[in-house]
Order: C-alpha cells, then structure tokens, then sequence
C-alpha cells in the first residue's frame, strides 16, 4: 500500500496540517490544497444529511480510479483525511493512530491552539515515523 | 546563617485565593495552634459520611499509577494559563518554578516520611554529594517512577551540579515554537529540586536548560547552583 497524503481538517472546515508522502506526485500550491479541504469539507457536511435514515455518519470513503479518499471523522468534528492507493485495507487503523499522535502532540501541547494550524516538531516527527515507514 | 526565607518572595506572586487556602503557609495556619480561651474546642462534624482525604493512610498511594495522559493535560494547561499571563519567557520560567517549589516541599515530607518512619533510627541527607544521589534516584522515582539518567558536576566552576533527563514524562509532548527556544518547560521540575534542596537545607537556585542530543530530543539539564554557605560548609566539615 502506499500513502499518499493526509489533512487534517478542523471543524470550520480549514485546513491545519497537509503533507505528501510519496515522490513524484505533482504537487499542489498552499491555496488549491485549502481549497480542495475546504470543498471535501463541504462534501461532507452533504453526505451526513443524505442518509434515507435520518443523520449519518457521512462519507467515510470516497473511491477514484486511481487514488482512495478515506475520512475518519471524530465527535469534535475535526476530520482527519488520509490518501492511499485504492487496494488498502489499512487506511483506518492508520487513520486511528494520526488520532491518537494528534490527542499527544497537538491538544497536550500547550503552545498548540486548537483550530488552528498545527506547528509542532513531535507532531511532524511521529507522523513521519507513522505514515513515512508506509510506502512498500 | 543569613540566608533569605524564600518561600516570602514566592508566595507574593501566588493569588491570595490560593493563599488562603494554603495549608503550608504559617501565616495562614498559625490560629490553628493557638488555645481558644476558655471556650470548648470545637471539632466540626463531619460532613455527611465523605472520606476525608486526611484520614487516608499516606502509603496507600505509594505505588499508584496515575495516567500520564490526564496529567500532560493539566501541565498543558498550567502553561498556558501560566504564559498569558506573564511579560516574557523568563517570567514563565519563574511562575512555573514558584508552581514547582510548592510541589517539592510536599514531595520532600511525604518521601521522607514514606522512608524514614518504618526504621529506628531515621536520618537525613547533611553531606551534598549523598543529597544529590538521592535526589537522582528517590524524589525522580517518586515524581516520575524512574530515575533520572545522569549526574554530572560542571568542569567551570565548583559549585554548579547538573541533573540530566533524557525524556522528562512532562515535557514529553511538548513542543515549543521556534521564537521561544530558550524556554523549558522542565522549570516546574528545577522548582521542585529546589524545594528538596532547600528542605534538607542545602539553599541553591535550581534551573531548567534543553540540551537536546540526536538520540533524546527532549533531553533536559537541571542546572544547580549552590549558595556560598553550603560550599563552606562542606569545606568546614570534611
């Protein structure tokens, strides 16, 4: 499996934290990526009202031909958005783990404010170590 | 010996709520010895049927766990309710070692009764070198279940001894920004180091430096810088 990247999304639906992972991906500018999180946030917020049983969830995965979307979205409503290659079954215990480094090295720092970009070296270094050791 | 008291200065940057409530503070503790005249002693009753934190056996948490996470938590919010409230990060440094001293002097009489009152003839630490190990190995094992990884004395100068930790529990998810480098937050641990030290009557002043390696990026040096007297002495008693 290979990962792709991963946002997060706060819950105003602003992009916080963005990184790609594999080489050779044509990357996109600061603004494009704010404005993709921005729309997925969008997206989103449609999908959890589309259930024919009342509330949903909302979209969990979204499949392209090339490229797997799949969205862990916690009770805070921050969205965590992780991208692999489509035959992945391990994008969701992942998407638990980026969780739990952010629980650490996000909310327990106290120079961190919640909302708003995360700009901490353990956050970046655990999720390196995470999602950087994936690409097999 | 004139050395200042320096739980005075201290306690000035402290609220007078927390003041008040201050079971440590004479000032605030002195009616408690004194004789009511001529009337009853009144003791108050006990409210409902609630355990008294009091009347617990102070050896029954000894070997409890508390959960990291919770306490991360609340140094998290220590600091930052520390850091809006203060002009600069030496001041930060100050408060969170003011926050520290206050832990260290409990640390001091909790360890040493948890240590001393089972034996028949309970001693203190009077020679330096013998406090310092204990600090190292009991008052880290009793704030952060381990030992702390190193001593060292400095080459420079005679009355300068370093702490070192290579992953302090506290600081473990912390990091601090770029424009604020010189901080640590490791401070509330050089406060209670003071307090122990001051305590067993070896007066220093006690700071916190980041001294990061490769292998340990949150590697801590506790800088103790000891007061004049207690070098002399331990000239005088050699």
């Amino acid at each position: 499996m290979v990962v792709f990247g991963l946002w997060v999304i706060n819950k105003a639906g602003g992009l916080v934290y963005q990184r790609s992972f594999a080489d050779g991906l044509s990357q996109l500018t600061a603004n494009e990526n704010l404005v993709l999180a921005g729309t997925l946030h969008g997206i989103h917020a449609i999908t959890s009202r589309l259930g024919p049983t009342g509330s949903s969830s909302g979209a969990q995965v979204i499949e392209a031909e090339t490229f797997k979307i799949t969205i862990l979205h916690t009770l805070t409503s921050t969205k965590f958005v992780l991208f692999t290659s489509l035959h992945d079954v391990n994008a969701e215990p992942l998407l638990q783990k980026v969780y739990e480094v952010y629980a650490d090295a996000g909310m327990k720092n106290p120079f961190h404010a919640p909302e708003m970009p995360i700009r901490s070296e353990k956050f970046d270094t655990r999720i390196q170590a995470l999602l950087g050791s994936t690409q097999a | 010996m004139q050395y200042s008291q320096p739980q005075n200065p201290r306690m000035s940057v402290l609220s007078t709520t927390s003041l008040a409530s201050d079971h440590f503070s004479p000032a605030s503790s002195s009616t408690r010895f004194s004789l009511p005249v001529g009337a009853p002693i009144n003791i108050p009753a006990k409210q409902g049927n609630k355990p008294q934190i009091y009347d617990r056996n102070l050896n029954k948490t000894r070997t409890a766990e508390v959960s990291l996470s919770a306490y991360a938590f609340l140094f998290a919010e220590i600091v930052r309710y520390t850091q809006m409230r203060v002009s600069g990060i030496g001041d930060l440094e100050r408060r969170l070692n003011v926050l520290g001293y206050r832990i260290g002097t409990r640390v001091l009489e909790l360890m040493s009764w948890r240590a001393e009152a089972g034996t028949k003839a309970p001693k203190r630490e009077i020679r330096f070198r013998a406090a310092l190990m204990s600090v190292h190995s009991q008052v880290w094992r009793a704030v952060f279940a381990k030992p702390a990884d190193a001593i060292e004395k400095s080459v420079d100068s005679d009355d300068e001894y370093m702490i070192i930790d290579n992953d302090p529990p506290i600081t473990r998810y912390i990091s601090v920004p770029k424009d604020m480098e010189q901080l640590s937050c490791s401070s509330l641990t050089a406060g209670i180091v003071e307090a122990v030290f001051d305590g067993l009557g070896f007066p220093a002043r006690v700071s916190a430096h980041s001294t990061p390696t490769d292998a340990y990026p949150s590697r801590t040096t506790i800088l103790i810088k000891l007061d004049k007297s207690v070098l002399e002495r331990e000239e005088s008693s050699k």
